[in-house]
């Protein structure tokens, strides 16, 4: 395997610093390294963090070849910065079995771009029904730890309990996709001011909010742990703090399209801005950034749900919700973070991907030496240009898909390199 | 309608005062009153803008020199001209026939400017849908020529020879606010305001 | 004036240009001819994806009257109930050389998405429950004529707003109008934000009429009791239909509206839809001039 030296990134934001990858992991840091016998990158002038992780990317494969495959959506993920993605149940078939986690991994495996990790579903088909075997999927070569039905909430209060008990055994998490379903049926888009003028039926904030106080309750009575998937209001944040404070093992995600984005975007009704949980209020996006900061939210996850035209150029009503996200990821957390003061390099490092792995079940092994940019760490790391701007163009984007809201969009910083293990899945911002 | 001109060097002369279109009015009225013998069964037609107070005028002249009540209304052409697809779509404006229709009266179409001859033609059309006028007259404060279509006028204000280039502003008090004038002014490219009815299309910009 | 999606959009020239025009439209219901040439060889498009029978047969007659070409394209019987996309169906319109499309759609923002892919103009003929654009203009023209004014009027629209698209464009429209709007409707078929709305909210029908000039009455679906929005049809019409006593007492100048169709016997008692006060018939033969004006105002200048 080719050595690799990183000449004067600036790890987590630090002083300007070179590297030495070999064998997979960082073997030499220090200033004027030698660069005998090793491809160099120059990387003055660029952030060094250790590789993202996504804990929620529709991968869409197996089912939706056409949306994404998982070759397609790991290369999106690489050249966004990522070396870990873990990938939704929502696939049909639905990854509700060993078999279908295992064939994605292997997918993952196969394609090099980023690692894989499958989520299983917590109960088959996503029905909301009957537990799915979590412990078949957790033993299985996937190694499966988080469980989700994303896409659905787990409604029923009795099934979620047992299911955050049940995954105790080999320390699973359950995402939750907090949507109480009565409350949110036909829903549209926030239920608000926008909703009442453009007549589209309205996704009330209470019902997230009563599904994650509900599910919080639930964790701290059994002991388990929750994790909630893009909170997207207020009143949520307000909810996951006060669960936090009672000691409770509750983790939850927000995604970068709610850190930036607001309901009126829907006076469109272009659905490229229809996304569930749909886009809120400025005062929502608000608190999210805040939380996010103060670590109430404990990480950033994409949702990228790429979508094929045909279920996006339609009637509002009638389109997919969903939001591609993994290119754009890194660029609107500096804009919404970093440029406002709120994140340093080494908090947007812990909140997409210290955070993540941890809550994964598949933590950085040296994370409190500041992730993989240390000695003998595994050498998955992202170099990111923070003062590079670009325009989002969709049809630049690796995805399958072109659903980005973003598309047109002028955002700072852009991922130069992304090394998976010591080797280059991205250099120039092109794959490697 | 009575747009100020825009910059640049553009040259305006008078070439009838309010007392000479008062004269001309006159005159006009005298001649359909004799026309008509004495304007029985006449109504007059203004066709919109200007054409309407040059009707009621005339029709107040009438009365004035043979005591005899013309009935007099407005006829709006504007949804049966030829040339609607080569602007902006043009506001409608009123129609109001007088009471007992057009049916076997001698109407007198009335304008401020004969150009083209495409407004009265339109004008034409529409009367025929309101029913069968005995006989139909048309009745002009200028004649500035250039006509497209075998049109012409049975009374002329003033004959008015002019270039294409030119175009030919009326200003009534009761529309326009100011004393009344007819003045042609010398233009560039940039089509009127309208008054002298252009034919072409306002210029593609 | 390219596209009319909502009434929102207008702004009160605009509006008061529509309505100048429609009034001048409405004189062709005198003649014997009730054609003008004025769109010949123009095509406009009926694209309904609901049954609106009433709505469609008003376009039609509109478009035909100013010599236009029409084409119905009704979900039923064509490739729209096969699954064809809108998106599909719209190019093939535009292929087809059509100048204007109608669109009735049950889906909240249909005649927006049109307008961004097809080039000629779009009429929102009611889209899901958003708005109704020429139903609030031939509204706004029948008070005209039988109160002289819109400005200063007092207009009461009661029922279910939540899902009216009547209600929608109503309130904007006489709002830029001048009018003062109450809304009076259980508090279950009001939308959450509707206190953002230029119009007053009122829960007791009783209070509001006798200041009323217009009461307008909006359909309210029996579904909705299913829904659990109100409990019984009884209680519904006990609170917020208008009967013969209501209707007493209303100001003697003022009107009754309804959108239709009428639910007689629950929002209307048949003594009130029949009354003197009702414009229910002339809102029918209003709705030909304001959309032939509609149609004139887009159609009658240069594509540009």
């Amino acid at each position: 395997m080719t050595d690799w030296l990183i000449k004067g990134a600036a790890p987590l934001g630090g002083a300007p610093t070179d590297l030495r990858l070999r064998d997979g992991r960082v073997a030499e840091a220090g200033t004027n390294l030698s660069a005998a016998g090793a491809q160099v990158v120059d990387a003055a002038g660029l952030i060094a963090l250790p590789g993202l992780v996504d804990l929620h990317t529709h991968l869409r494969e197996p089912g939706r070849e056409d949306a994404e495959t998982v070759a397609s959506g790991t290369r999106a993920a690489a050249l966004g910065g990522f070396t870990t993605v873990y990938a939704m149940a929502n696939t049909s078939p639905v990854a509700d079995t060993a078999g279908v986690v295992e064939q994605v991994w292997r997918l993952g495996r196969d394609a090099g771009h980023c690692d894989v990790r499958p989520v299983g579903a917590v109960t088959v088909g996503l029905a909301g029904l009957r537990l799915a075997e979590l412990g078949a999927m957790a033993s299985s070569a996937a190694a499966v730890r988080v469980f989700s039905d994303d896409g659905h909430c787990v409604a029923d209060p009795l099934l979620m309990r047992r299911a955050l008990e049940y995954v105790k055994a080999f320390d699973g998490v359950i995402a939750q996709h907090a949507e109480e379903p009565r409350l949110t049926e036909d829903a549209q888009m926030n239920e608000g001011v926008v909703s009442a003028r453009l007549g589209l039926p309205g996704w009330p904030a209470a019902a997230e909010e009563a599904i994650i106080a509900r599910d919080a309750l639930l964790a701290g009575h059994v002991g388990s742990r929750l994790h909630v998937c893009h909170v997207s209001t207020a009143g949520s944040v307000e909810i996951i703090r006060w669960a936090k404070s009672k000691g409770w093992r509750v983790t939850a995600e927000v995604t970068p399209h709610h850190l930036l984005l607001t309901d009126d975007l829907a006076t469109s009704y272009d659905p490229v801005f229809k996304v569930n949980p749909p886009l809120r209020t400025a005062a929502d996006v608000e608190a999210l950034r805040a939380g996010l900061a103060d670590g109430t939210i404990d990480c950033v996850a994409t949702d990228h749900a790429p979508h094929a035209s045909q279920d996006k150029e339609t009637e509002w009503a009638v389109a997919r919700p969903g939001m591609l996200g993994l290119q754009t990821a890194l660029s609107v957390v500096t804009e919404t973070m970093v440029a406002t003061g709120r994140l340093d390099w080494a908090g947007v490092a812990d909140r997409m991907a210290l955070a993540p792995a941890r809550i994964g079940g598949h933590p950085v092994p040296d994370a409190a030496r500041g992730g993989s940019l240390a000695v003998d760490a595994s050498a998955s790391m992202t170099l990111f240009d923070p003062a590079a701007r670009w325009k989002v163009d969709p049809y630049a984007l690796a995805s399958r898909s072109r659903n980005t809201p973003f598309a047109g969009r002028d955002l700072p910083g852009r991922v130069v390199a992304t090394f998976l293990r010591g080797r280059p899945t991205v250099l120039d911002g092109k794959l490697a | 309608m009575a747009t100020a001109p825009a910059g640049g060097p553009r040259t305006a002369r008078t070439v009838l005062s309010g007392d000479d279109i008062s004269r001309v009015t006159t005159r006009m009225a005298h001649q359909i009153l004799e026309k008509t013998s004495g304007g029985a069964d006449v109504i007059l037609l203004g066709i919109p803008t200007r054409g309407v107070p040059l009707a009621r005028r005339l029709a107040a002249r009438m009365r004035d020199v043979e005591g005899v009540d013309v009935p007099n209304g407005s006829l709006d052409p504007t949804m049966y001209r030829d040339d609607l697809r080569l602007r902006g779509v043009r506001p409608l404006e009123v129609t109001d026939l007088p009471a007992g229709g057009v049916d076997g009266r001698i109407v007198v179409l009335v304008d401020d400017v004969l150009f083209s001859g495409r407004t009265v033609r339109a004008a034409l059309d529409a009367l025929a849908e309101y029913g069968r006028p005995r006989a139909v007259q048309l009745a002009v404060l200028v004649d500035r020529g250039h006509r497209e279509l075998p049109i012409r006028a049975d009374y002329v204000g003033k004959n008015m020879p002019t270039a294409r280039l030119e175009s030919v502003q009326v200003r009534l008090s009761e529309i326009d606010h100011e004393p009344d004038e007819v003045r042609i002014v010398a233009e560039d490219r940039r089509a009127g305001d309208g008054d002298g009815r252009s034919p072409e299309p306002r210029a593609a910009r | 004036m390219k596209h009319l999606l909502s009434a929102e959009d207008l702004g009160r020239d605009e509006a008061i240009a529509i309505l100048d025009t429609a009034e001048q439209m409405s004189l062709l219901g005198d003649r014997s001819v009730k054609k003008l040439p004025t769109l010949r060889g123009r095509t406009v498009v009926n694209l309904f994806y609901e049954d609106s029978t009433r709505t469609r047969t008003s376009f039609e007659l509109a478009a035909k009257r100013l010599s236009a070409d029409v084409v119905n394209f009704s979900a039923r019987g064509s490739s729209v109930s096969k699954g064809e996309s809108l998106k599909d169906t719209a190019l093939t319109l535009e292929a087809m050389g059509s100048d204007a499309v109608v669109i009735r759609h049950p889906a909240s923002g249909a005649p927006h998405r049109l307008s961004s892919w097809i080039r000629g103009s779009v009429v929102n003929a009611g889209d899901g429950t958003h708005e109704h654009p020429t139903q609030a203009l031939l509204d706004a023209f029948t008070m005209r004529r039988r109160l002289g004014r819109v400005n200063d009027l007092s207009v009461t629209i009661v029922g279910d707003v939540l899902h009216s698209r009547v209600a929608r464009s109503n309130v904007r429209l006489l709002h830029t109008l001048g009018a003062g709007v109450t809304l009076v409707a259980p508090p279950t078929l009001l939308p959450v934000g509707v206190e953002t709305w230029p119009a007053e909210i009122s829960y007791d029908l009783d209070a509001v009429l006798p200041k009323s000039d217009v009461v307008m009455m909006l359909r309210v679906q029996a579904e909705r009791m299913n829904a659990a929005f109100f409990p019984t049809e009884r209680e519904y019409s006990r609170r917020y239909g208008l009967d013969a006593d209501r209707m007493a007492m209303l100001p003697d100048h003022a009107l009754v509206m309804h959108p239709g169709p009428m639910v007689r016997g629950m929002e209307i008692a048949s003594e009130v839809a029949d009354s003197v006060r009702s414009t229910v018939v002339e809102q029918v033969a209003n709705g030909v001039s304001v959309r032939m004006a509609v149609l004139y105002l887009l159609l009658g200048g240069s594509p540009e």
